[in-house]
């Protein structure tokens, strides 16, 4: 019988790299004199100034996280810190579809696939699209904008909320994250307005180094709705191994906010990102995560459910390959009654790779009649694998509904034997497997990242 | 007439077990075969040494299909050279529809592009052939179905792959009698000159609505004797005690 051998997903479509052309680079290392040049070459205001070397006291103060991966090899005098791209963020949206659908067509995408691609590529695709919806947005007053740009248009909506969600002293990476932020999107969607279209953004980042430590500020104000896609699967390289982004979402009284993710980074690049969301009364807020890339991932999406009927879903699947440890999860705070939330993880892990997932579940004694249900399953396809499960249930009161139940498994012999025995080749038996447990989770991905996914697991097997 | 599938002297080891020992067998286009014996006997084996499974081996002997040795060829090959074997206890696999690891499969059986028009249209006159509910294809293959939706699912592949060669392990077992019914239906709208069934079981029930043309005995890894329909009816009367 033939061996199978799984390797990584197949990265040659993100690392397309573009020439490394940029104005100015940081020297290496972190003091407040850096900090205030980094200030000053993004003309900051007084305030963000200040709050940047705040930051820095807060980063030095803190220790190194012990209780996940070993993060010792991190070397923050080795960390060019900022690189300010010769080319604007927003400009070169436009020709990154175009590559991926080049690169579907190279991979052969079966018909059909191909049609809803286009299909949404239509409705998201280009700068005409993007312009056009805008415009619409605009005049509902949404704000649809980058963070730097926000800061000097509406520097009371920024002040206001920036790094109150997910303040500086929660962890060390966030500190740093709090001194060196750069990039990133704002958006702020006003009282009662539904967006209908998803809004997409991708941090084009034509130098490699650049935006490791964008901050994501997403406001839907009461009674409003968005579906928010961010994409780092696009192309991205980065010689640089950190990676400390900061996502802060809002989600006020009877709102509504989708937040779709796919962080797809090279495999020197340790993933250190912080995301949280506080979500008002009735209020639901929904996560869709695929983490695949990176070296070291330490990825805990948080809801803190604290208007009285909130909600969250969390929709997750982690992907580890040779050299890979991906520590990620879901943390909920149920702080009022009537809350609930419902975590749906997966995990698949091959030729030695370790997925974790670490949890975090506390209902507060005043959450009566909060239900809170979880489940993670892991795949794992060789016996050098690993895959791990971590949960902290902290159940504060009994007037609760509370589940979990987790699931590590591997692909059996008996399974394949069965889809040979209908013609199908040992890899492509695992990958049908394979596929076929993540459909869950790729079905709630946007499309196009759906369509990638299944394909790019066909495609090394 | 050229045999389709022909069994010379085949010993087969399962779990450093020997099972079977020795088992000669000839099946020609056209024919249904049964082979009938005991718990423990060998008869899942013969199935699976058939189609290769890694997890049977073979000692002695060989297996050739249509005059070519398949003794080692891999499962998938051996499955596209057009045998089918329907399965005691059929995997679940979940996130894959019906519909679509039937597509996959007859184009991998078939090594064609799968036509979608005739393809459900074929789908859905067997589909009601076998009493099967069309709900049941977009659901997880195999995943939730009970017994006899598993068995039944395993009869509407074996209709949509066409196999030259089905060899059907134990699937009237667990079965109440419509279900043998419908399956017995299945193998008579798959069954014509150009191909062969050989039906593996324990019990006698599946035999009343089947004609059948040879029916073998095998216990402790041989086959004792070799009959017509008739030895069945013997079986159901007397059981295996004489054989042992």
């Amino acid at each position: 019988m033939s061996t199978t051998n799984i390797n990584e997903i197949n990265r040659n479509i993100y690392d397309i790299k573009n020439k490394d052309e940029y104005e100015f680079k940081i020297k290496k290392g972190l003091t407040p004199e850096i900090i205030k040049e980094i200030s000053k070459q993004k003309n900051d205001p007084e305030w963000m100034k200040e709050f940047r070397l705040k930051a820095l006291e807060v980063y030095n103060k803190l220790e190194m996280p012990t209780w996940g991966p070993d993060l010792s090899e991190l070397d923050m005098e080795e960390i060019a810190t900022y690189v300010r791209p010769k080319t604007n963020l927003n400009n070169s949206w436009e020709d990154v579809p175009e590559d991926i659908k080049d690169t579907f067509d190279k991979l052969g995408i079966p018909e059909a696939e191909r049609t809803s691609l286009a299909g949404v590529g239509a409705q998201y695709d280009s700068e005409v699209v993007y312009h056009s919806m805008k415009k619409e947005l605009i005049q509902q007053g949404v704000i649809y904008t980058d963070m730097e740009t926000a800061i000097k248009e509406y520097p009371k909506l920024v002040q206001d909320h920036f790094m109150k969600c997910v303040p500086v002293y929660d962890h060390k990476f966030v500190a740093l994250h709090g001194a060196v932020w750069s990039g990133g999107s704002f958006v702020y969607v006003p009282k009662g307005v539904k967006v209908d279209i998803p809004l997409q953004s991708y941090f084009r980042l034509n130098s490699p180094e650049a935006g490791q430590f964008e901050h994501t500020l997403i406001i839907v104000e009461e009674g409003a709705s968005l579906h928010f896609i961010e994409g780092c699967s696009a192309p991205k390289y980065n010689k640089i191994n950190l990676h400390a982004g900061c996502v802060e979402l809002y989600v006020k009284d009877k709102a509504y906010l989708r937040y779709s993710t796919i962080e797809n980074w090279s495999k020197n690049m340790l993933n250190l990102n912080t995301k949280k969301a506080i979500v008002g009364k009735n209020a639901k807020m929904d996560w869709v995560s695929g983490s695949f890339g990176s070296k070291i991932s330490m990825l805990y999406p948080m809801s803190i459910l604290n208007g009285k009927g909130a909600k969250t879903e969390f929709t997750g699947i982690s992907f580890a390959g040779e050299g890979q440890n991906l520590d990620n999860g879901f943390k909920v705070i149920h702080n009022a009654p009537e809350t609930s939330s419902v975590v749906n993880a997966k995990s698949i892990s091959k030729n030695g790779g370790k997925c974790t997932y670490r949890s975090l579940v506390r209902i507060a004694e005043n959450a009566k009649n909060s239900k809170s249900s979880v489940s993670c399953e892991s795949l794992m396809l060789d016996n050098s694998s690993i895959s791990d499960t971590i949960p902290t249930n902290d159940i504060r009161t009994d007037e609760v509904e509370f589940s979990h139940e987790a699931k590590i498994g591997k692909i059996s012999d008996k399974a394949i034997f069965y889809l040979m025995s209908r013609g199908l080749s040992e890899e492509d038996a695992i990958a049908m497997i394979v596929r076929g447990f993540a459909h869950p989770i790729a079905k709630e991905l946007p499309v196009e990242y759906a369509v990638e996914m299944n394909n790019l697991i066909n495609l090394e097997l | 007439m050229e045999n389709l599938l022909e069994i010379k002297n085949l010993e087969v080891k399962a779990d450093e077990k020997e099972i079977l020992k020795g088992i000669n067998l000839e099946i020609k286009k056209g024919e249904i075969h049964v082979i009938m014996g005991p718990n423990g006997s060998g008869k899942t084996t013969t199935a699976n040494a058939i189609m290769n499974n890694p997890e049977y081996t073979k000692e002695k002997g060989s297996i050739l299909f249509e005059g070519n040795d398949i003794t080692n060829s891999r499962t998938d090959e051996i499955a596209k050279k057009g045998i089918f074997m329907s399965f005691q206890l059929p995997e679940e696999i979940s996130g894959v529809s019906v519909t679509n690891f039937l597509k996959y499969a007859k184009n991998k059986v078939t090594g064609k592009p799968v036509k979608i028009f005739e393809f459900k249209e074929e789908l859905k006159k067997y589909m009601e052939e076998l009493n099967m509910n069309s709900k049941n294809l977009e659901r997880s293959l195999n995943v939730g179905f009970s017994g006899g939706e598993k068995k039944k699912n395993e009869i509407l592949q074996m209709l949509i792959l066409n196999p030259k060669l089905a060899i059907l392990d134990e699937t009237d077992s667990g079965l109440d009698v419509d279900a043998i019914k419908t399956v017995s239906k299945g193998i008579e709208m798959f069954k014509n000159e150009n191909n062969a069934v050989l039906i593996i079981t324990h019990n006698t029930k599946i035999l009343h609505s089947l004609k059948v043309d040879y029916v073998h005995v095998l216990v402790n890894g041989k086959i004792v004797k070799t009959g017509n329909q008739e030895l069945a009816k013997q079986i159901e009367d007397n059981g295996y005690a004489q054989y042992k």
